[in-house]
């Protein structure tokens, strides 16, 4: 890599969100020609970065100089005339539209106060052959691909302004075809001397395509490298960071899984997979067991118990519960064979704010007896106090509304919702993000206890620390496919981190 | 597979004009007298307010809005005018400008409060045909007819076209209004971007057009459009009466939809409307013709239309869903 002169930099960039420092002092630097992978987990900043650079957010300090000039976008118009052009992970286009209005609408070319259609279908063909696609321009945006419409995308943005071209997540939506094509097509315009920021969770793509990685983290900047200078394993390293363990440690029991392992498990789904999701895997869970989930941001993670609760519908393989096959087509087929599933997000997919402490917890309980058998409001009070004591939720009372406890007493509450039901299986999706340390290890308690009384739970968590604190097995998975099992001596950080950076076991760490 | 998508993307208004052609053949087979030009020609002469009504509520339906005062407005048009004609004895085509200019204030206001403050547009335009039609009141409960000469001369005049058979004033603004439309609709930037915001208006943003000026001024365009249509109908009424037009939102909406506009926005063109028009006159006849049934009976079929275009275009969605699907899985499958 030669050392060009950067057409982009951007130097002590601060941005603080209220309660949150999103951005804390980071540099960053693009190229002419260059491929720059920007890294890191959910929530290191990237997008904060990004939005910062395309106007959509206002920074609080620094300074960024595009060919050696300051500039400060005023929104994302502001950013294109600069010459900074995004394309997103969901396309921004018009699904109704032609392909060629797609890529000149705004800025149509008209003669006599009539738009000139003829031109812009000859200029959208020329545009896209540019980057080697040759479909019909007349034709609606919704007839094509989402790959398609993503180089759409692109042949817009590159139409409008050529200098600095933002790819947000492009290949998370794309089958392994459809990224050769984009990348082929990034190349192309990487050797016409156009910067490329590249924002992605897949590993193995920011070794095929980038030049350069730069890693945040928690909003710092942790560096920038050589991509053929970084082993992958310490990239991994790099983006998840050493979390400092404060925490007491609990011991684990291990005793219980080899046993458990003879048993016939309690779920055990065969080829299951989801098209455009998660690839088929084979996947055993078996009662008095933790087993964890464990993968970059976007692997596929919760994707894997969206189909084993079948929220998505598995489109090929057999699921067996307790050694009988089954169909579980949807999450109440899952509800009926005493599954239970905490989703991820507990704002939008879990608590109902509106709702109070004891609504919210009998709720699952009521839907799985039915409308008709109502539970009464005795038996209900009964109940939310028994689950506020123990898992000891910090509320004024159990007529609280929900949305004025504290994150990590909303998560208890919805995991006693689930446990309300006595499911067989429970699936956590981060139950612990976003709350305070003590809470936290709470939960991790309760985890290995129920587990211990002999419920089978699905743990999913990006704090690797904590997955091996917990678990008894992990599931490595690893851009949608499942690639590993590890058990008993392998349940250590290293191992962890080389079977997820994967093929490189032997780079130096 | 060129070919397949591009007929389904006109599907469904090849099937409204087929509808119409096959509604007209089948009063034609039955009835005598009804095959005739002039009775062709009725059907535009007896609806020309709401082919000019039905193009506003189009284009706002396309922009993924809505307007349910336009019935109002038109009975507002109707009453404003005939009071300004009768009692102020105004000169009769300042009274049409200032029409026009009430509708332009009246959309401006709807689109403003639409845009600035978030509103649901149903909400607002609800507030609006309230307003409209409790102005009508307070302008006149009883009924004020137009003897004004000219507008008298208007409504009579008959322009002659092929063979005997006629036309009238009412139906060549239409047809005028029309054209415009068609080509405000696909050649202009404001007609591109109204399209532009009801396929998807967050990107309409994100792409940088001025999304918020065109839906003020699509609104504009209704209420331009719900004027014009109370002036024709004042031609045709020759009146002002709080009940002008009651429903005729719905009516307008109707025709919109069997014509091929997609209610969630982004979809839909001005000829399709006509024909959405045209079938419900033609259904009209057709009653009238008939002779024993209740003129609501022209409601029924117009809802049985509906029901049956609201299913076909969700069915025509699906379909393309599913074989956009069907193509990615192949794509998979190569690799």
């Amino acid at each position: 890599m030669s050392e060009t002169s950067p057409i982009l930099t951007m130097t002590g960039i601060c941005k603080t969100f209220p309660g949150v420092r999103a951005l804390s002092n980071v540099d960053f630097k693009l190229r002419a020609g260059e491929i720059h992978a920007l890294m890191g987990e959910n929530g290191a900043g990237k997008s904060t970065l990004i939005k910062v650079l395309t106007g959509v957010d206002k920074l609080d300090a620094g300074e960024i100089l595009l060919d050696s000039r300051s500039i400060l976008a005023k929104s994302p118009q502001h950013a294109q005339e600069l010459g900074i052009s995004t394309v997103y992970q969901e396309v921004n286009l018009c699904a109704n539209l032609t392909v060629a209005e797609n890529i000149f609408i705004g800025r149509e070319p008209v003669r006599a106060g009539k738009i000139d259609w003829k031109e812009i279908n000859k200029r959208a063909k020329k545009v896209l052959e540019r980057l080697d696609i040759e479909i019909d321009v007349t034709q609606t945006l919704d007839t094509y691909s989402v790959a398609v419409q993503q180089m759409v995308a692109i042949a817009r943005a590159l139409d409008i302004s050529s200098k600095v071209l933002i790819l947000d997540e492009p290949t998370s939506s794309l089958d392994a075809h459809e990224v050769k094509k984009l990348f082929e097509v990034m190349r192309k315009l990487q050797s016409e001397g156009l910067g490329i920021i590249f924002v992605t969770h897949f590993l193995d793509q920011v070794y095929e395509i980038s030049d350069r990685i730069t890693v945040l983290r928690n909003g710092e900047l942790v560096g920038e490298y050589e991509t053929a200078l970084l082993p992958k394993v310490q990239l991994v390293s790099k983006m998840i960071g050493k979390v400092l363990d404060d925490l007491s440690s609990f011991n684990k029991d291990k005793k219980t899984t080899e046993d458990a392992r003879r048993e016939t498990p309690y779920v055990s789904a065969k080829g299951v997979g989801h098209l455009g999701s998660i690839n088929p895997f084979d996947l055993d869970i078996h009662k008095g067991e933790v087993l964890g989930l464990v993968g970059l941001l976007g692997s596929g993670r919760t994707e894997t118990a969206r189909v084993i609760f079948g929220i998505d519908k598995a489109d090929c393989g057999e699921m067996h519960v307790q050694g009988n096959k089954t169909v579980i087509a949807s999450a109440g087929d899952a509800m009926k064979h005493s599954m239970a599933f905490c989703p991820e997000n507990r704002k939008t997919e879990g608590i109902i704010s509106e709702l109070s402490v004891r609504e919210n917890i009998i709720l699952a309980l009521q839907a799985k007896r039915g409308v008709r058998k109502y539970i009464k409001r005795k038996e209900q009070e009964k109940i939310a106090d028994d689950y506020i004591r123990l898992l000891n939720i910090k509320t004024s009372g159990k007529e609280q509304l929900i949305r004025n406890l504290s994150g990590g007493n909303q998560q208890k509450v919805i995991l006693a919702r689930w446990l309300v039901t006595q499911p067989d299986l429970l699936i956590l999706d981060e139950p612990t993000r976003g709350i305070d340390v003590g809470t936290k290890a709470e939960i991790q308690k309760l985890i290995v206890r129920l587990a211990d009384e002999g419920m089978a739970v699905m743990f999913i968590s990006s704090e690797l620390d904590e997955l091996l604190r917990c678990c008894d097995r992990l599931a490595v998975i690893r851009d949608r496919n499942k690639i590993a099992e590890l058990t008993g001596g392998e349940l250590n950080e290293e191992v962890v981190m080389h079977t997820i950076a994967g093929g490189e076991n032997n780079a130096g760490a | 597979m060129n070919k397949l998508q591009l007929s389904s993307k006109y599907l469904s208004l090849i099937v409204t004009i087929f509808l119409f052609f096959l509604l007209f053949a089948l009063g034609s087979l039955k009835f005598t007298g009804f095959f005739s030009l002039q009775n062709f020609l009725n059907l535009f002469i007896d609806n020309a307010y709401l082919i000019i009504m039905a193009i506003g509520t189009t284009f706002i339906l396309i922009a993924g809005g809505i307007d349910i005062s336009v019935g109002a407005v038109l009975s507002l048009t109707c009453m404003l005018s005939a009071y300004l004609l009768e009692m102020k004895h105004l000169n009769p085509f300042l009274v049409m400008a200032l029409m026009l200019l009430m509708g332009a204030a009246f959309g401006l206001i709807q689109g403003a409060l639409i845009h600035f403050f978030k509103m649901q547009p149903f909400i607002v335009t609800l507030a609006g045909m309230f307003f409209a039609r409790g102005m009508t009141a307070v302008i006149s409960i009883d009924t004020i007819d137009i003897t004004d000469k000219t507008y008298e001369l208007i409504a009579n005049y008959r322009i002659p076209v092929f063979g005997g058979a006629f036309i009238s004033i009412s139906v060549v603004i239409a047809v005028i209004a029309l054209l415009i439309a068609a080509y405000i609709a696909h050649f202009t930037k404001f007609g591109r971007t109204a399209y532009a915001i009801g396929g998807n208006e967050q990107s309409a943003v994100l792409m940088g057009l001025s999304v918020g000026r065109t839906k003020i001024g699509i609104y504009m365009l209704g209420g331009i459009c719900s004027t014009l249509s109370g002036i024709v109908f004042s031609f045709y009424m020759r009146s002002g009466f709080t009940l002008h037009g009651l429903g005729m939102e719905m009516e307008s909406i109707a025709s919109a939809v069997i014509g091929g506009t997609l209610l969630t926005g982004g979809v839909g063109s001005v000829f399709g409307t006509l024909f959405g028009v045209l079938i419900q006159g033609t259904i009209q006849t057709l009653v009238m013709f008939q002779g024993t049934l209740s003129s609501w009976w022209t409601k029924i079929a117009v809802a049985i239309l509906l029901c049956l275009f609201i299913v076909m275009q969700s069915l025509l969605t699906a379909r393309r869903i599913r074989k956009k699907s069907q193509v990615l899985k192949s794509d998979i499958s190569h690799t």
